[in-house]
């Protein structure tokens, strides 16, 4: 097998052992692959098609590369974001002076859906609102990482970049001895070491911390349990929890036990029926009592959203400079708001070279990839924008970087992006040298989500 | 005025609950239009009943009971001082700026023919914001008609802008999606209302709206009565919408067939009513 | 260990043991039906099926007929029936999936393989000889999930709940067995040795798989009150009510153990316990074969609430 692009230093090793390894050794280890995917059930739902759809996220063995030098850089620069995200989250909450001084527009702030009023002068453990930050990373030439979105919310896909390092590790062990692969096994006791840090400070002796699921249909619940199992935690929904006076419990097979972290995988909107949508099924019922009276944490805190909502993400450079005073380490995509007439003007102007996207959507929803979509699609779309411009946002389609892949025809390259997890606790901020590789598997396709047809790959940080 | 409010909410059933938690907000604080002279709260049930302020400023009390419960009331009383003030409401405890108002919620984004009502009665932003709001409130007071059996709690403004029929609460939504689309912040207001006719006793307390306008400040309009707020309003808690003002908020665990009755007894103090 | 932990595994095992109880009365009908009008019961055996499913009253109002094919239909694939086998094992994997975490790999591949080969039988095409196969598939799944959790489950609580829900299951599937056919058990002069009551006895023990069981232990041709004996009081019969009753008594004292507290289910647990070991059949039919096992049915129950009470909610 030869690959028929030039490669980065760092994967010429890689070059050389997929040269020298016979075809169908690959082969039977690509169905090898898929075939344990298959067993340990890591499957996740598609919304939108039949409930009971259960389909697995194609899986690509070559790995993706990057070498020490590049890596600090990233992580520094991931650090320096997450930091900023946490200082703009508190001050957003309490003083405000990132509004006072005229930094990000007010409405932006107070007239997001995602805004909770109920988190106002409220106080949140140690001052921390994202604890576990998905940072989506891409490339576009060898000396630029960019940005290309916040995740500050509930991020998922941690466990495929765990299990994808066990299922190399399991098939091609030969690789990692010419390859010196820094280890992400440690991730859940990080994770674990982070959520502990930020207990309340009225828990008495060990916190007790959960993980909060919406439960078997969610479409991340394998994640959950496959965190949870690694965590050494109870996995919870919200029927298995209650409030008493103030305070917190599980109901277990010994009674009430007060719980201290909640390691919430679900939205603002459902985890108290008493506080946000009454018409909920999956949170408790006065939670938010709990968490006022700073008897219980979440993490992430309720409120992140106006940190990773795609209009304020356009702010983030400056979102540094106010609270750091430093110039961002990680670079931002041009971004167009179209509530600025200017920008509409330019937006609208240019619209076949941009990608357009709803400020609200996630997941590869609600977008336009202008020079992949046709003329009616085009039309079609720049009337949405007109209609409520304050809804869309607009970016330049980048060249992003591309890495060997395996396809129908062989080898070829495609289009990748990187989702790096940040974890903020009270005492330092942990960051595992790696993370979730997302490769679009069709030809020329920018788009990397596993809802729209976009495979995952394990990632390599190699400690040289 | 002196009035004198007493409001009680009687849970029972069938087969007892075996927990049930509530968030009250049910207790007025002062402002420069009244001042409360005596307030309790009381529930029938022993538990501790833990005093907050929330997001907005209202006073809140949340309780949790274990069970096995039969029977519960929450009743709270006291006595309000209130003089009139023009509608115009000072001395509030404010936690947002005023443009936060301008904020829709899911039971106040308008549709199109919020959109155009509101649109049409401004002329498009021609006419003063002030007279908007008083044609405003006059319309609804004068075009729907109150019906409790029309709308639910879960009603939104829309669809009880198309019903023409609704309480008080849906007019304080209709009257809150307009104002905040013509870019005039406004909130939900709950509260009691001592009405003219004598009748003290009903199911219900009241609702009605603040808007604010830069000269005046914050100035409540009640489009059921169609008057702005007087002395025979008694403010007892903001928000966006009825769910952020809500009188309560909870939950019970198991209990089936329940029946829950509720009094408010709205008077002037020193007149003996009848029931006395 | 979260209530709802306890309870997803509770009733896993109660869901698939009942998949299989039912797997096996349909068996036991097809064989008993399938005899030459001769040798055939004057009851409607299909009728007889129902009422031990428990399912008389929400069958009757589906169907007109108890015959071969509605009571089969309702009783392995309806979706109308919430405890057709189908749902059973559509449960008990819904309540797996909800507690990945607390099974083993071999445990969770031995429901979920079972859910994906349920999948692949056609209620509206499957043929007699097919439906054979079905009833095979659904014994061997509920055998290997029961043989992957005794073989790879740590020995805590979240075993010994899983055990008390199979242990629960199983009592009242044999004691509704007995409840439906008691009378062809009493000793009734007249026809006793007649080929009818054999088969009626050669299939009971065919519901409850005890045929060769039966030979070995007493070493006899079938006779009635020796197979009721087998059901309720022996204890080398895994299926007895007795065998059920001394292992769910077990697996409650260590449950009792580990938490350091005894409640309502353990107190009534032992009592049913020493009833059936102080029991005699003499004593049983004198003074009322169907009253002995409708109370054993009532009390049985009570012991699964009290579980329910204590440890589930």
């Amino acid at each position: 097998m030869h690959l028929t692009v030039p490669v980065r230093p760092a994967y010429q090793q890689l070059a050389h052992w997929l040269d020298t390894v016979p075809k169908d050794v690959l082969d039977y280890r690509r169905e090898e692959a898929e075939f344990i995917f298959r067993r340990i059930g890591i499957t996740f739902a598609v919304y939108g098609e039949a409930a009971s759809t259960e389909r697995l996220i194609p899986f690509d063995i070559i790995p993706r590369i990057l070498n020490r030098g590049e890596w600090q850089k990233l992580s520094r620069g991931l650090e320096q974001r997450v930091k900023a995200l946490n200082m703009y989250l508190h001050d957003a909450y309490n003083k405000r002076e990132v509004l006072r001084a005229g930094v990000i527009p007010e409405d932006l702030v107070f007239g997001n859906p995602v805004f909770r009023p109920e988190m106002n002068g409220q106080q949140v453990p140690h001052d921390i609102y994202v604890m576990i930050a998905g940072i989506d990373i891409v490339r576009v030439d060898p000396d630029n990482f960019y940005v290309l979105e916040d995740n500050a919310r509930v991020p998922s896909g941690v466990s495929y970049m765990l299990e994808n390092r066990e299922i190399m590790l399991r098939l091609f062990p030969e690789l990692f001895v010419d390859h010196p692969v820094a280890p992400v096994e440690n991730y859940a006791d990080d994770l674990l070491a982070t959520l502990k840090s930020v207990a309340p400070v009225t828990s008495s002796g060990e916190p007790t911390v959960v993980l909060m699921t919406p439960g078997i249909y969610n479409s991340a619940y394998y994640e959950h349990s496959f965190l949870a199992d690694k965590l050494g935690c109870e996995l919870v929904e919200g029927r298995d929890m209650f409030v008493k006076g103030d305070m917190l419990y599980m109901r277990t097979t010994e009674g009430p036990k007060r719980v201290d972290v909640i390691y919430r995988r679900v939205d603002d909107d459902f985890i108290d029926p008493l506080a946000f949508r009454p018409d909920s099924m999956l949170g408790v019922p006065g939670l938010m009592s709990v968490y006022q009276a700073g008897n219980v944490t979440l993490a992430n805190a309720v409120g992140t959203g106006i940190a990773d909502d795609k209009a304020v993400y356009s702010y983030m450079p400056d979102i540094i400079k106010f609270y750091l005073g430093e110039e961002p380490i990680l670079k931002n995509v041009e971004t167009w708001r179209c509530r600025e007439p200017d920008h509409l003007k330019y937006v609208l102007d240019n619209i076949e070279k941009l990608v357009v996207k709803e400020v609200h959507g996630s997941g590869g929803y609600g977008m336009l990839i202008g020079p992949a979509a046709d003329k009616k699609t085009i039309e079609n779309f720049a009337a949405k924008v007109k209609a409520s411009p304050e809804g869309f946002i607009a970016q330049p389609t980048l060249a992003l970087s591309t890495c060997p892949t395996f396809v129908e025809e062989g080898i070829a390259p495609r289009h990748v992006d990187l989702r790096p997890f940040v974890l903020t606790g009270r005492d330092k901020t942990r960051i595992v040298p790696g993370g979730l590789t997302r490769v679009a598997l069709s030809k020329g396709s920018l788009v990397v989500n596993s809802s729209q047809g976009g495979g995952t790959k394990d990632t390599w940080v190699l400690d040289r | 005025m002196r009035i004198r409010i007493a409001h009680e909410t009687a849970y029972r059933y069938d087969t007892p609950a075996t927990k049930a938690i509530q968030i009250l907000r049910l207790t007025p604080r002062n402002h420069d239009g009244q001042y409360v002279v005596r307030w309790r709260v009381e529930v029938s049930e022993d538990c501790r009943v833990e005093p907050r302020e929330d997001a907005f400023g209202n006073i809140t009390h949340t309780f949790t009971v274990d069970g096995p419960i039969s029977e519960l009331s929450v009743r709270v009383a006291g006595e309000v001082e209130t003089h009139d003030t023009d509608g115009i409401v000072r001395g509030t405890r404010e936690k947002f700026p005023p443009s936060f108002y301008l904020r829709q919620t899911d039971l106040t984004t308008p549709d199109k023919a919020i959109v155009d009502w509101a649109d049409e009665i401004s002329g498009k932003g021609s006419r003063a914001a002030l007279d908007s709001l008083h044609a405003m409130q006059s319309h609804i007071y004068s075009n729907f008609k109150f019906d409790v059996d029309a709308t639910a709690t879960s009603t939104t403004a829309s669809q009880a802008f198309a019903n023409k029929h609704g309480v008080c609460q849906d007019y304080a939504h209709i009257f809150c999606s307009a104002a905040r689309h013509l870019k005039i912040p406004a909130r939900y207001v709950g509260g009691y209302f001592l009405r003219a006719d004598g009748i003290v006793d009903t199911e219900s307390g009241h609702a009605w709206t603040e808007a604010f306008l830069h000269d005046l400040g914050w100035i409540a309009f009640d489009p059921a009565n169609g008057i702005c707020a007087t002395e025979a309003h008694v403010r007892v808690a903001a928000g966006l919408d009825y769910l952020a003002a809500a009188p309560v908020r909870g939950t019970r665990y198991g209990g089936l067939g329940e029946d829950m009755a509720v009094k408010v007894t709205v008077d002037q103090a020193g007149r003996q009513s009848q029931q006395q | 260990m979260l209530s709802r932990t306890a309870s997803n595994l509770y009733w896993l095992s109660r869901y698939v043991e009942r998949a299989e109880c039912l797997a096996r009365i349909l068996d036991a009908t097809y064989r008993l039906s399938a005899l030459p009008q001769g040798y055939g019961s004057q009851t409607n055996e299909w009728e007889s099926a129902i009422a031990t499913a428990g399912s008389a009253a929400s069958f009757n109002e589906n169907y007109k007929e108890a015959n071969e094919r509605n009571v089969t239909e309702w009783l392995a694939f309806s979706p109308e029936n919430p405890a057709s086998i189908r749902n059973c094992l559509e449960i008990a994997r819904a309540n797996a999936r909800s507690v990945r975490t607390a099974l083993t790999g071999q445990m969770w591949d031995a429901i979920n393989s079972a859910w994906h080969e349920l999948h692949r039988y056609d209620p509206k095409r499957i043929t007699r000889e097919e439906f054979t196969r079905f009833l095979n598939f659904v014994t061997e799944a509920s055998v290997r999930f029961d043989g992957t959790s005794f073989r790879t489950m740590l020995r805590n609580d979240a075993y010994w709940f899983s055990r008390l829900g199979f242990l629960v299951e199983r009592a009242d599937a044999t004691a509704r067995i007995l409840d439906v056919k008691y009378h062809v058990l009493l000793p009734r002069e007249a026809q006793v040795g007649g080929p009818l009551d054999y088969f009626q006895w050669a299939s009971i023990l065919r519901s409850v798989s005890a045929r060769t069981s039966y030979h070995w232990v007493y070493r006899d041709s079938v006779k009635p009150w020796l197979v009721a004996d087998l059901l309720i009081l022996n204890r080398q019969m895994p299926r007895s009510l007795a065998s059920c009753y001394e292992n769910i008594n077990r697996y409650l004292d260590d449950l009792a153990q580990f938490y350091g507290r005894h409640g309502q289910a353990q107190r009534l647990a032992r009592t049913t316990t020493s009833r059936l070991e102080n029991g005699k059949m003499e004593d049983i039919f004198q003074s009322g074969l169907h009253e002995f096992i409708t109370q054993f049915l009532i009390d049985n129950n009570r012991v699964g609430n009290a579980i329910g009470d204590q440890y589930l909610i």
